[in-house]
């Protein structure tokens, strides 16, 4: 009973720390994105004496001929097109690596490996964009995107596909599937746990990425989400309701997603990464 | 159960083939070296032709119909002043050309818009009209291969010579001046002089002195704005006049390597004013921004403001009624004679040398350089300092901050700020004078820190004699 | 193995990530030691041997530099592992506000990080910002956060830790969860307190997370830029600079070589660090 209790002043006193450390910087965001210009500047937590959320959110679209939707419009292709290529070939590439075992795997998996490690080379990539005609293109950033994500991908689904029996190939081998029959209709269809995984955390990673955008991805018509904003906080210095409103608006996609795949992150992640 | 990453096996693989992996490297990087010199000269050159001889071919059809719409495109940065600027220029120059439209794209402002320019031109599509800096900025940009010459255009008569200086390389001129130019020094709140009985100092012990007294009184000597630590160089540039009045050659020699920061004693001034200043600034100086600056100048919490003269539209705009108890005078130096101004030029437009629409582009500039055309600007950016085409007055109804530096100009006792007469600056500089502002590090040492800082970017530049 | 099985387990499989991983990747990997003794303009390069390397390394923050990209790295993962095991426990007993309280440690990671860099600028503003301002209300003087240079890096890695810990915990709930009940039982029969399942079952056998989290946050940590730059960008002075900002400015700078440069140098610093480490933490889990 002493110990119920226990544990129940502990799980209050989690509930009030939450609100603390997590809440309040974003309750922060929110209150200020509904104040004017002169109240955002005095930097408190108090209620907005009138509510300015709707005319800040059309100043901030409005803002340099609808930039901020253009970056939605970018940052969206941006994100779907990484991702589905990214699931694609990181399922492919890991189903071979954790089912072959020869003299050439090892260095495989190495440079995988290197692959976490390494900080990309900025400089020399836009040259090789460059030369490909891809730098400053969606394509080119989407490359650099699946690129640069492919690692951490290909290590969750070699992880997964660990626990799914080589019985399953074995059967469909011996049914005369070949090895893209056997990957895209019998494997692939098994890896929805770690798809969602990967889903929800790459998504969230190249919809918030800003360093790469920052390199490869130049120029005002090219802006994402997270450029967008970079740019604002130079240009609102003093406007911070809309700094802040901008900030509201493009948490809200991710927030979107989490709140649909929540349960799968964990799931996902305990099938793959612990494993892997 | 839960299995490791790699067998035991596996892992003496993995060691090998790590040790193999950095042979590789090695190997590979000196094995390619033919490679690589042959394609980035391969790549550049056809696509230089490429460009260079469809820019020629579009522009002769033009010529011959000149009725035709053309579309030029247009690059600034994205503060709202430049954008505000941009805008008035093309509307009022598109109402006069009818059939030509100019399309206006923004950048990022500071360094990074730098390397977003340079970007642009060394990937060959930069577009036809660009704002940008004048002096050390520019001769970065490899004017000779990037930038249109100007030299010969009619306009260039009517601009004022110590502009010209700021966009001449190589003895050709590239650039027409985009708005007035600006001072470099100390503003001050008049209401805090004449309360406390102070005068306007003529010497840098003078306003020491009224430094110590503003802060004996208990007010704010002088505000500080470190969060945007480019700030934090105003008092170090903002001296130049005084380097040039005792060293009179020193951008010359400064430049060919031949005198030093840190060995010049009236360049070592500098950064020992900016070290003398230490203790008299607001508490928060390292969280203030630039906006909260202006804001306390504006509203008297502080006494004074070394800073450009751009940001007087923003005090006209957002404290109209405290402009009038806004003075400012030039940094002094050691001696009362010698008190002259340093002043920033205005960005410049260029034109990129592949644009196709030259013609159009040469109508734009010559519209820019012209009175009609500061009148435009003036419209909507009120004049910081005076205007550097002649013949283009400021208008009697701007604030008397603006006209408190009109007696400098009217005397000749200005200097352009050293990056416009030297291509070095260094860029570290505002992280070091940070340093020295918060008492961090000696202004000596802070000089000889400058002076590496300053020969890593002649270095960089490939400059004659570092 | 056999021919039929490496037939089907062809290596047309790797073919579309290995073009994309090996251009995109791995060539710039190996120019960037080229490129790095060049002075070099994108349009055309000089060999210049290795006096951007010197160059780089007389570079006044570079000691900083260092320093503080390892200090950083470290009190991040340190954090992360340490509140990432704690939540992990927390969070997997039995409590009724499970699913919230998940939900909300792991928010944080789902938000951009310019984003939440603005948003702790202002909360850390010495004067005005919420934490002094209640410290004050306390009446405790809080110090600059972000400007006093012996907390700037710091109060930034604090940022890091409250935007990172929400991954660590995920991945410590799965290692947890992955745990076979079985040991709990022999451990009931034993008569073990919680303390004794925390110490003798959850933390050697969560040594698979364990182990992802420190390298994962480790790495992570000396790569780290973009918390810091839109914080503090280096500033005041140079006392935040760590090694990728050292690079950044090195290509605002327009100095390419330089900059390649200072990417080889950071490359070969995380690797002297991180494959070393990797190694250890594998081979400890092996004796286990």
């Amino acid at each position: 009973m002493i110990r119920r209790l226990r544990l129940f002043g502990v799980e209050i006193g989690a509930v009030l720390a939450s609100v603390l450390i997590f809440w309040i910087p974003l309750y922060f965001v929110f209150v200020n994105a509904m104040k004017d210009k002169r109240g955002a500047s005095l930097r408190s937590m108090s209620w907005p004496t009138s509510n300015h959320l709707w005319s800040n959110i059309k100043e901030v679209i409005q803002a340099r001929d609808h930039m901020l939707i253009r970056a939605f419009v970018n940052s969206t292709t941006l994100t779907l097109l990484s991702i589905a290529i990214l699931l694609l070939v990181c399922a492919m590439a890991g189903f071979v690596m954790q089912r072959r075992s020869d003299r050439v795997t090892p260095w495989i998996g190495f440079f995988v490996l290197a692959g976490l490690i390494i900080p990309p080379a900025i400089v020399p990539t836009i040259w090789v964009l460059d030369n490909l005609h891809l730098f400053k293109t969606m394509l080119g950033l989407i490359m650099v995107e699946v690129a640069l994500g492919f690692p951490f991908g290909v290590l969750l689904y070699r992880g997964f596909m660990g626990a799914i029996p080589r019985e399953i190939d074995e059967a469909a081998v011996v049914d005369g599937c070949g090895g893209f029959r056997l990957f895209f209709q019998i494997i692939f269809p098994l890896l929805k746990p770690v798809n969602a995984t990967i889903i929800v955390t790459s998504s969230v990673a190249i919809f918030n990425d800003f360093t790469n955008p920052l390199y490869f991805f130049p120029g005002s018509d090219n802006a994402t989400v997270q450029l967008t904003l970079y740019n604002f906080m130079n240009q609102f210095v003093s406007q911070y309701n809309l700094l802040y409103t901008n900030i509201l608006l493009i948490t809200l996609p991710p927030l979107v997603l989490f709140i649909f795949f929540n349960k799968k992150i964990v799931a996902g992640i305990t099938a793959g990464a612990v494993k892997g | 159960m839960v299995k490791p990453s790699l067998g035991k096996s596996g892992k003496i693989v993995s060691v090998l083939s790590c040790v193999l992996l950095f042979a590789s490297l090695l190997a590979g990087c000196g094995g390619s070296n033919n490679n690589d010199k042959a394609s980035p000269s391969e790549s550049a050159s056809p696509s230089v032709s490429a460009s260079s001889s469809a820019s020629e071919s579009p522009s002769e059809t033009e010529s011959s119909k000149p009725q035709d719409k053309v579309t030029i495109s247009l690059l600034v940065d994205n503060s709202q002043d430049a954008v505000n600027v941009a805008k008035a220029l093309v509307d009022a120059f598109q109402a006069k050309n009818p059939n030509i439209t100019v399309e206006t794209e923004t950048r990022p402002a500071g360094s990074e818009g730098d390397n977003f320019v340079k970007t642009r031109l060394s990937t060959g599509d930069m577009n036809d009209v660009f704002f940008y800096n004048a002096g050390s900025l520019m001769q970065a940009l490899n004017p000779e291969q990037n930038i249109l010459d100007v030299s010969n255009e009619p306009w260039q008569s009517e601009v004022i010579d110590s502009f010209k200086q700021t966009v001449s390389f190589g003895g050709k001129l590239y650039g027409a001046p985009t708005n007035s130019s600006m001072g470099g020094g100390w503003f001050y709140n008049k209401k805090i002089y004449a309360d406390l009985g102070l005068t306007v100092p003529t010497t840098w012990a003078e306003l020491m002195a009224n430094n110590k007294k503003i802060k004996d009184a208990g007010i704010t000597a002088i505000i500080g704005t470190y969060k945007e630590s480019w700030t934090s160089q105003l008092i170090m540039l903002a001296d130049y006049y005084n380097v040039q009045a005792e060293a009179p050659n020193f951008a010359a020699d400064y430049t060919a390597n031949k005198a030093k920061y840190a060995t010049t004693y009236a360049a070592l001034r500098s950064f020992e004013k900016l070290e003398e200043t230490v203790g008299y600034m607001n508490k928060d100086y390292l969280a203030a921004n630039l906006d909260s600056g202006i804001k306390m100048l504006a509203e008297g919490k502080g006494a004074h403001y070394p800073m450009l003269t751009f940001i007087i539209p923003t005090i006209v705009q957002n404290n109209p009624e405290s402009i009038d108890d806004i003075g400012f005078f030039a940094q002094p130096g050691d001696s009362p004679d010698k008190n002259g101004i340093t002043v920033w030029m205005p960005p410049a437009a260029y034109i990129y040398k592949n644009s196709q629409h030259v013609e159009e582009a040469k109508k734009f500039l010559a519209f820019i350089a012209s009175p009609e055309g500061m009148a435009e600007v003036g419209k909507v950016a009120k004049p910081t300092g005076p205007y550097v085409i002649k013949g283009a007055p400021i208008p009697d109804d701007v604030p008397q901050v603006v006209k408190d530096m009109l007696p400098y100009f009217d005397s000749g006792k200005t200097a352009p700020a050293l990056e416009y007469v030297s291509p070095i600056k260094g860029p570290s500089l505002e992280q070091i004078t940070v340093e020295v502002g918060s008492g961090k590090r000696k202004a000596a040492d802070a000089a000889a820190l400058y002076d590496k800082d300053v020969e890593k970017q002649a270095q960089q530049l490939g400059l004659a004699g570092w | 193995m056999t021919k039929v099985w490496k037939r089907t387990y062809t290596y047309y499989f790797l073919f579309p990530a290995a073009i994309i991983y090996l251009i995109i990747f791995i060539l710039p990997t190996f120019m960037s030691f080229f490129f790095s003794m060049t002075r070099w303009t994108l349009q055309d390069w000089t060999y210049i041997g290795f006096d951007n390397f010197k160059t780089f390394f007389q570079e006044s923050s570079l000691n900083i530099g260092f320093k503080n990209t390892f200090v950083y790295a470290v009190v991040t993962c340190g954090f992360k592992v340490v509140f990432g095991l704690l939540l992990g426990v927390f969070l997997t007993s039995k409590i009724r506000t499970k699913n919230y309280l998940r939900s909300v440690v792991f928010f944080p990671t789902l938000v951009s990080t310019i984003a939440v860099g603005i948003a702790f600028s202002t909360l850390m503003h010495p004067t005005e910002g919420l934490i002094n301002t209640t410290l004050a209300s306390l009446g405790i003087s809080g110090p600059d956060w972000l400007g006093d240079t012996r907390f700037a890096l710091l109060s930034v890695a604090f940022v890091d830790v409250w935007k990172g810990v929400g991954f660590a915990t995920v991945i410590y709930i799965a290692g947890i969860m992955s745990i076979p009940e079985e040991y709990y039982e022999a451990l009931q029969i034993d008569g073990g307190n919680s303390w004794r399942k925390f110490w003798n079952i959850i933390l050697p056998l969560s040594r698979p997370a364990t182990n992802a989290v420190i390298i994962l946050a480790f790495i992570g940590g000396l790569r780290s830029f973009d918390i810091l730059w839109p914080m503090t960008r280096g500033g005041p002075g140079f006392a935040t600079d760590v090694i990728a900002s050292i690079i950044y400015k090195q290509y605002q700078a327009g100095f390419y070589g330089l900059a390649t440069a200072g990417n080889v140098i950071l490359f070969l610093f995380v690797s002297a660090l991180a494959f070393p480490l990797s190694l250890y933490l594998n081979r400890r889990e092996v004796d286990l």
